[in-house]
């Protein structure tokens, strides 16, 4: 059913670092590479050694510079399905197809109903939805709902492995239904914010906006040498030798 | 937004194919036009072949056409699905109007329900059809109060063009359809100028601050995460040169509304024959202006995805 369940209160989903995030794409590399053998596989690519390179990714990684009075600075900007709270995508589907869980809230889309009529796409502001050409459905992430539920794995990877692969701990997961849980707890501390809050599409994941500018701006030049006193000492010494 | 073809050539094959059912279904059940059977068999086999060959032509933009089946059962939340609920459930008095009319040459008692019936069900799904759109809050364009107005008397326009199209060739014209046609276009063109007027204006609070969450001063796109366009600047990124904008405006006023409402004019003073060959050429030329239009619909329309793409 496309509409939306009432909730357990259980919000799994995403806080991503735009303070740490060094925009390395190992989130990207790691999110395809599990993916396109998961759930929702496979992430089709489309010539993917020719001159028109295209392909489903859940995860984009932008590069932005962000300027105000105090400064500019560059901000690498990890684009993904935010898990909304009220997600157009799953109500404007006519299949089915897509759905919100009311265990956790992840949204996914079961392959096998949709008709690739890409409406859900157009209702997502975030374009966290891709169509696969090649399959004639629509993909998005999955929160990796076949890695943080899996047995099979040690404990400590059963988090989405875009989180796994992060090497600056620019990704955080956990319910943020929780008040008392880390990544909530993270998102009071530092701030979090929604995107797009004005559309009213209550997103589940945040962004930590990065730190404030320092009023002590780093020093950009070399600090100065020790003088060498070139008539005594050891060091007069050698500068005399080497200077022969 | 993407125009696809399949989907310009869909709302404007059923926006005149259900303007065309719900007059016939009135006027006909309400016996002012007569149950004459030619009139009957070209009036509702325009009407429902510009309406199934649309329906058709929406199945194109389908990934999986073969599953179209399942797009009935969502009719609770999603508009998409309550216009193929519709669409179907139009065709049930449709049909029933079609053949009393056609096989039992009448359009009164239970026929005449019957096409009162048509005539709700396809205004209820032109309805759906702009609710599509007009549902949708990324695209500003779009979610606005003129999207679904603009559905209902586009369609009643050229419906209304083509069944004046339809009588003159029957030499059953008259001076009230002609005048009915000339309103109807007359309030279509005012409507998509006062569309586009608002459009050129709009002020979207959606910013590429709030779309990345960094507050203040300006964000500027550095770089995309992908070299070549990928599925999102394909479907959401399209974009239209600015001066072609202009000149495809043009081309819609003139063919959509300019030269139907000269055409019909003239046709007030014209003899039989002469009459309904005008009339003709006015609703064929009416229906390429609004394919045009409905290009523009989309073209025109921007998606807020294209702000993380510094568009």
């Amino acid at each position: 059913m496309t509409c939306l369940p009432s909730q357990s209160g259980k919000k799994l989903g995403l806080v991503i670092d735009l303070d740490t995030c060094v925009g390395c794409q190992a989130c990207v590399t790691a999110c395809k590479e599990w993916n396109t053998g998961g759930h929702m596989a496979p992430l089709t690519d489309i010539d993917p050694y020719g001159g028109h390179v295209d392909g489903v990714w859940f995860n984009r990684v932008h590069g932005y510079e962000h300027t105000t009075e105090m400064g500019g600075r560059t901000v690498n900007f990890p684009r993904s399905c935010l898990h909304c709270e009220t997600p157009a995508c799953v109500t404007v589907c006519p299949t089915g197809a897509s759905y919100k869980r009311a265990s956790d809230g992840i949204v996914l889309i079961d392959e096998d109903k949709c008709i690739g009529c890409k409406l859900c796409s157009w209702a997502c502001p975030y374009g966290a939805r891709e169509f696969d050409t090649d399959v004639g459905v629509m993909k998005k992430c999955t929160l990796c709902v076949d890695r943080i539920y899996n047995d099979n794995l040690a404990e400590e990877d059963r988090v989405p492995a875009c989180v796994a692969a992060c090497p600056t701990s620019a990704r955080h997961f956990g319910d943020l239904g929780d008040p008392l849980s880390a990544v909530s707890q993270l998102v009071a501390e530092r701030g979090g914010v929604d995107l797009m809050p004005e559309l009213g599409y209550r997103p589940t994941n945040k962004y930590l906006p990065p730190r404030a500018h320092t009023a002590r701006p780093a020093s950009v030049a070399a600090p100065a040498l020790e003088p060498v006193r070139a008539d005594g000492g050891f060091l007069g010494w050698v500068d005399r030798m080497l200077s022969n | 937004m993407h125009p696809a073809f399949s989907v310009v050539f869909f709302t404007t094959a059923t926006g005149a194919g259900y303007g065309l059912l719900a007059l016939l279904g009135t006027l006909g059940g309400f016996q002012i036009i007569p149950p004459d059977f030619w009139l009957g068999f070209i009036g509702m086999g325009l009407a429902l072949g510009l309406i199934v060959a649309g329906l058709l032509s929406s199945t194109g933009h389908l990934g999986r056409p073969e599953r179209a089946w399942r797009a009935f059962s969502q009719w609770r939340s999603s508009w998409l699905s309550r216009e193929g609920v519709a669409s179907v459930i139009t065709f049930i008095p449709a049909g029933l109007f079609g053949i009393g009319w056609i096989f039992f040459g009448k359009t009164d008692g239970w026929v005449g329900i019957a096409g009162s019936l048509a005539a709700i069900g396809a205004i209820i799904t032109v309805c759906t059809t702009g609710m599509i759109y007009a549902s949708l809050k990324p695209i500003a364009q779009w979610h606005s109060r003129f999207t679904l107005p603009g559905y209902l008397i586009f369609s009643a326009m050229t419906g209304s063009v083509l069944l004046n199209a339809l009588l003159q060739g029957f030499a059953l014209g008259s001076k009230v359809q002609l005048a009915a046609c000339l309103l109807l276009t007359l309030t279509g063109w005012g409507w998509k100028l006062a569309t586009w007027r608002y459009n050129d204006r709009l002020e979207i609070p959606t910013t590429a601050n709030t779309a990345t969450g960094l507050a203040g001063g300006t964000v500027r796109s550095l770089e995309w995460p992908h070299t070549e366009e990928n599925y999102l600047l394909k479907e959401m990124g399209f974009r239209i040169a600015r001066k072609h904008g202009a000149r495809l405006r043009q081309i819609t006023q003139l063919l959509a509304f300019a030269l139907p409402l000269g055409l019909l004019a003239i046709v007030f003073a014209l003899p039989w024959p002469l009459a309904a060959l005008l009339s003709v050429l006015a609703a064929v030329i009416q229906f390429a202006g609004m394919l045009v239009e409905r290009w523009l619909f989309f073209a025109e329309a921007k998606h807020t995805v294209t702000l993380y793409y510094g568009r």
